[in-house]
């Protein structure tokens, strides 16, 4: 996209509107409108208030080393579907600061601690700037170009040492502390308490009630993980209770937090693909899927039909499996324990031992190419595809349906509890089967359809009440809607080649920026990728819906009791590959 | 199957007492019947998690061998399964679990992960390996080891928990086992024991132009 | 009515209980096809495979940790089909991969054979760039899945000697894969013989 590309009207009408502030961002390959951060504010109103953009997807930020320039790059969707509006705001390095959009989106407010704990950018206004993924006190902003960890070795992979003088060796051997550690210069070790959580205690006193704005007696803070049975890994919520009421509440993330943006950026484009399955690892071939179409999209090539077809089957058994674990694990936080679950495993077990065949591993598949997939997929596997689509699932969710969903204590227990308004849920940029629960019929495949989905025959599922039963119901729809595409898929799917042009290892991706998205099982799975035409992509970002999801749970959780906090969170369905990264 | 494990084969039993009597040493099945209910924690850190749960659902069904209850307490646990990668904000967590945990206490390291950091390893906020703070005794490899793979590392520590004796086993010594030192959050991880270590490295003259030490990579 | 889904609830699991016992009854195992196996498709009953005893067939494509395949050279000496190209090294995701090319004594040229050839276990993910991207065929994903330790300082870094694997384990593991190979190198070979 060179100069001469007619600009997009939205962007037109913008800078017709802002003329001082809004320029146009012409850098090749790029798009979107570069805000002066003052008028940030206003530009964004205009967009939102006028211009129908009320749900915004992702707020992330780059770091244009060695220029010193710090960006803020926002993704902007109407919740109707269409393409995005892309904003960008520039910043200098030395304490950069931008004002908060979380007042106008709450939706913003983890993702702006994100970009602060990484980038080290401040939001004015924002409600309770701290770290998330990380813990205060952390020496450096980590995601910065200049910034480098204990074991850096090189800024790009292929590293040197291996080949052809490689020594099977340990890296962190070689350090001083025989650890993956550093320190600052003349450092004390005494000095530091070792207490992290100060801050955060702190922010649950404040975000009280102006009138009780000390915890009173009556009211006790209760933590809930990071080890907690029912929080779905090392996920911790700090609670404040009065009784068993919950008054406040703050998601405490990042105890899975594993680099993986630091780390995308420092591997070749193909490399990132099997570190893509650690994100949701629930659903590996979601992930494939997005992170492939992101940069497909950026390379401009079209992946061919078969390779399409299977992709989408691929993904579709993977939100199959996904959902039915989901069911079965929030039946366990009720308390039904492990029978459902058991049997939801059972399900996911058949449709692992597909992925399994065509992909070499069970969770880890790496299956996807740029332009195609691995490996075909052979009759005896479509043949079991087929079984299991035909016969065996559409029994096993039947069956499910019959255990669960006219349950008394289910109905009881889920029912009115965790509540979600349509308006909250987008504003809250809520995604996935929690914003359908809420009657927001928004599916990306729907929405702004990629691969073949535009000519599948499926229903967006929607229920109008979003409760916690709701969200149950509509994973259940989701997998029967599934069941449908995959169908269609088994009967159309056609033959030919698997993968357009020949495998290769060194992909060249031209310079540019992308933003990918696909309806992963838990929500828009975005990726943002930025290429300056070398090995390596110069900007990795995962907008990742769990990670988000998590930003309505304190609304969802405020005024019921303890014990639904977990059925709350179960409900959400996160995965904590993706929460933290 | 039993007897034959439980046997003692240095006391010979007449053919036709074999089925209905064993003679054993009081090591033996302490033993036997330890590592036949070794009860794990439930406790997970990543995608591992996720194989370990399958490891005890019904396909690969962890009951056979007596491990099918997940205690998510410490207090009740025998055998804690290191699922996933350790990142340094949990390790304090984990490190308190353990203390936690009564002894006898096992540690599997199931994974690239938790076995020498994994894939994930250059990570800023990744700990090279569980070992580093807590004692391991079985590692399993892969990524993610399958259920298979992690019920080869259940058996593979019943083996180890079958060949110990009482007398030299650590707990049952006298005087109290010492907790391990809790890591501590600072600018990054910090062990207690290394204090004295990152005062004289911060504190080393600089003819080093930056602290962070490149490896041994001169070029 | 209330109760009533707890009944259903506890019909189904009843169900269940007595299909175990059912499908188990009568069934010699071995001689049904793979899909009515326990904990396949078609099983209606018990799930469980009963590991250690019997193993879950692992799929041909199933990939754990890669190795070097060899053939058998004289007395006894392992041929590695491994080049010392460096790709694997390349592609290696999280560059676990560490190769020493062999040089010649005398004149310090290198030849087209390791020297040493490590991969850190503890680093790898299975990913299988390497076997998917070697030009030779050289490095393999290796099936076995039982590689339990008391230790890893020592262990858990492969060489060569580790990693090696005689070519027809290679055809055991792969019969699909190695059956293709062999046949991609008869058509090449006749057609540098008719060249
Ligand atoms: S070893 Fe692999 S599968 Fe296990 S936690 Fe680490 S990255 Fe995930
Ligand atoms: S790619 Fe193949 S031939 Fe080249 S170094 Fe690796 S194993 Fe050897
Ligand atoms: S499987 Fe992947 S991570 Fe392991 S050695 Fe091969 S390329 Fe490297």
């Amino acid at each position: 996209m060179s100069e001469q590309t007619a600009i997009h009207p939205l962007y037109a009408q913008l800078i017709s509107k802002f003329p001082d502030s809004v320029v146009r961002d012409d850098r090749a390959g790029f798009n979107g409108v570069v805000v002066q951060p003052l008028n940030l504010l206003e530009v964004v109103k205009e967009l939102r208030d006028s211009l129908g953009y009320d749900y915004l997807s992702s707020v992330t930020a780059a770091d244009d080393f060695p220029e010193e320039r710090l960006e803020v790059i926002y993704h902007l969707f109407k919740s109707v579907g269409g393409a995005p509006a892309v904003i960008k705001v520039f910043l200098g390095r030395e304490e950069p600061v931008v004002p908060s959009l979380t007042p106008m989106y709450p939706g913003a407010e983890l993702q702006e601690r994100e970009v602060w704990d990484l980038y080290g950018i401040r939001f004015a206004n924002h409600p309770d700037l701290r770290r998330i993924l990380l813990w205060e006190g952390f020496q450096g902003f980590p995601l910065r170009k200049d910034w480098k960890e204990p074991l850096y070795e090189e800024d790009v992979k292929p590293f040197k040492s291996r080949w052809p003088e490689g020594k099977g060796e340990r890296k962190e051997l070689l350090n001083p502390y025989k650890d993956n550690v550093q320190y600052p210069r003349e450092f004390e070790p005494s000095t530091v308490s070792g207490d992290v959580d100060q801050a955060m205690y702190k922010s649950l006193e404040y975000s009280d009630d102006p009138n009780s704005r000390v915890i009173k007696t009556d009211q006790l803070v209760v933590n809930l993980g990071p080890q907690h049975p029912s929080t779905h890994g090392v996920f911790r919520m700090a609670v404040v209770l009065e009784g068993e009421t919950i008054v406040n509440l703050k998601p405490v993330v990042g105890y899975l937090h594993r680099n993986h943006e630091k780390i995308g950026e420092r591997n070749t484009w193909l490399q990132n693909m099997p570190y893509t399955d650690r994100l949701d690892y629930l659903a590996p071939m979601s992930n494939n899927f997005g992170y492939a179409i992101t940069v497909e999209k950026l390379m401009g090539i079209v992946p061919t039909e078969r390779a399409e077809y299977i992709r989408v089957m691929m993904a579709e058994l993977t939100r199959i499996a996904s959902h039915t674990m989901t069911t079965g694990f929030l039946l366990n936080d009720l308390g039904a324990y492990f029978t459902p679950a058991l049997y939801a495993l059972e399900e996911r077990e058949l449709i692992l031992d597909v992925f399994e065949e065509v992909a070499g591993s069970r969770m880890m598949v790496n299956y996807f190419r740029f332009g195609g997939v691995v490996r075909d997929v052979s009759p005896e596997v479509l043949k079991k595809i087929k079984h299991l689509v035909y016969n065996r699932l559409p029994r096993k969710i039947d069956e499910l349906d019959k255990y669960i969903s006219a349950n008394e204590i289910v109905r009881t227990r889920c029912e009115g509890v965790g509540v979600l308004t349509a308006d909250d849920a987008i504003a809250f940029s809520t995604t996935g089967p929690n914003l359908r629960a809420s009657g927001v019929p928004y599916d990306i495949r729907r929405a702004d359809p990629y691969s073949i989905y535009e000519s599948l025959d499926f229903d967006v599922c929607t229920h109008d009440h979003g409760d916690v039963y709701d969200r149950y119901r509509v994973r259940i729809d989701e997998i029967r809607q599934s069941i449908r595409i995959l169908k269609q898929v088994l009967d159309r799917i056609p033959e030919g080649p698997i993968m357009a042009g020949k495998p290769q290892y060194a992909t060249k991706v031209p310079a540019g920026e992308a933003y990918g998205r696909v309806e992963g099982p838990r929500g828009e799975l975005g990726f943002y990728v930025v290429s300056d035409g070398k090995p390596n992509p110069k900007r990795y970002h995962v907008r990742a819906p769990s990670f988000i999801n998590l930003t309505s749970l304190a609304q969802m959780c405020k005024g019921a009791k303890v014990a639904d906090a977990v059925t709350i969170l179960g409900a959400v369905d996160i995965v904590l590959g993706e929460v933290d990264r | 199957m039993a007897e034959n494990d439980l046997n003692n084969p240095e006391i010979d039993i007449p053919d036709e007492l074999k089925q209905q009597i064993a003679v054993t040493t009081l090591d033996r099945i302490y033993n036997w019947s330890r590592s036949n209910s070794l009860w794990p924690m439930m406790f997970g850190l990543a995608c591992c998690a996720i194989e370990m749960i399958c490891t005890a659902a019904s396909r690969y069904d962890l009951s056979r061998f007596g491990m099918e209850v997940m205690r998510p307490s410490p207090r009740q646990a025998d055998v804690m399964i290191v699922s996933g990668t350790v990142t340094k904000k949990m390790v304090p967590q984990i490190v308190r679990l353990y203390n936690q945990m009564s002894e006898p206490k096992y540690v599997i390291a199931m994974g690239a992960c938790a076995s020498g950091g994994g894939p994930f390893k250059e990570g800023y906020n990744v700990v090279p390996g569980v070992d580093k703070f807590i004692p391991v005794d079985v590692y399993v490899a892969g990524c993610p080891p399958t259920p298979q793979a992690l019920l080869h590392g259940l058996i593979t520590l019943q083996k180890k928990i079958e060949g110990e004796h009482i007398p030299d086993t650590r707990w049952y010594k006298k005087g109290e086992v010492e907790a391990l030192p809790i890591p501590i959050l600072g600018p990054d991880l910090m062990d207690p024991r290394h204090f004295e270590l990152i005062r004289e490295e911060t504190h080393k003259p600089l003819p080093v132009v930056d602290v962070i030490i490149e490896g041994g990579e001169t070029a | 009515m209330n109760g009533f889904g707890i009944l259903k609830g506890l019909w189904i699991t009843l169900r269940h209980f007595f299909d175990t016992y059912l499908s188990e009854f009568g069934r010699n195992r071995k001689k049904l096809p793979l899909d009515d196996q326990r904990g396949m498709v078609n099983s209606p009953g018990l799930f469980t495979i009963q590991y250690p005893e019997e193993v879950l067939a692992a799929p041909e494509e199933f990939r754990v940790i890669p190795f070097l395949v060899y053939e058998a050279g004289d007395y006894d000496q392992r041929k590695y089909r491994c080049t010392s190209c460096g790709i694997c090294a390349k592609v290696c995701p999280t560059q676990c991969i560490y190769i020493t090319r062999k040089k010649d004594a005398e004149t310090g040229k290198p030849i087209p054979s390791p020297e040493e050839f490590y991969i850190d276990t503890d680093k790898c993910m299975n990913c299988g760039f390497c076997a998917e991207f070697c030009p030779f065929d050289a490095i393999k994903m290796n099936h076995d899945f039982e590689l339990a330790t008391y230790e890893r300082g020592e262990t858990h870094i492969f060489n060569k000697e580790k990693l090696g694997k005689p070519v027809e384990y290679y055809a055991k593991i792969r019969p699909v894969n190695y059956a293709l190979e062999v046949a991609e190198k008869a058509e090449k070979a006749e057609k540098s013989t008719a060249a």
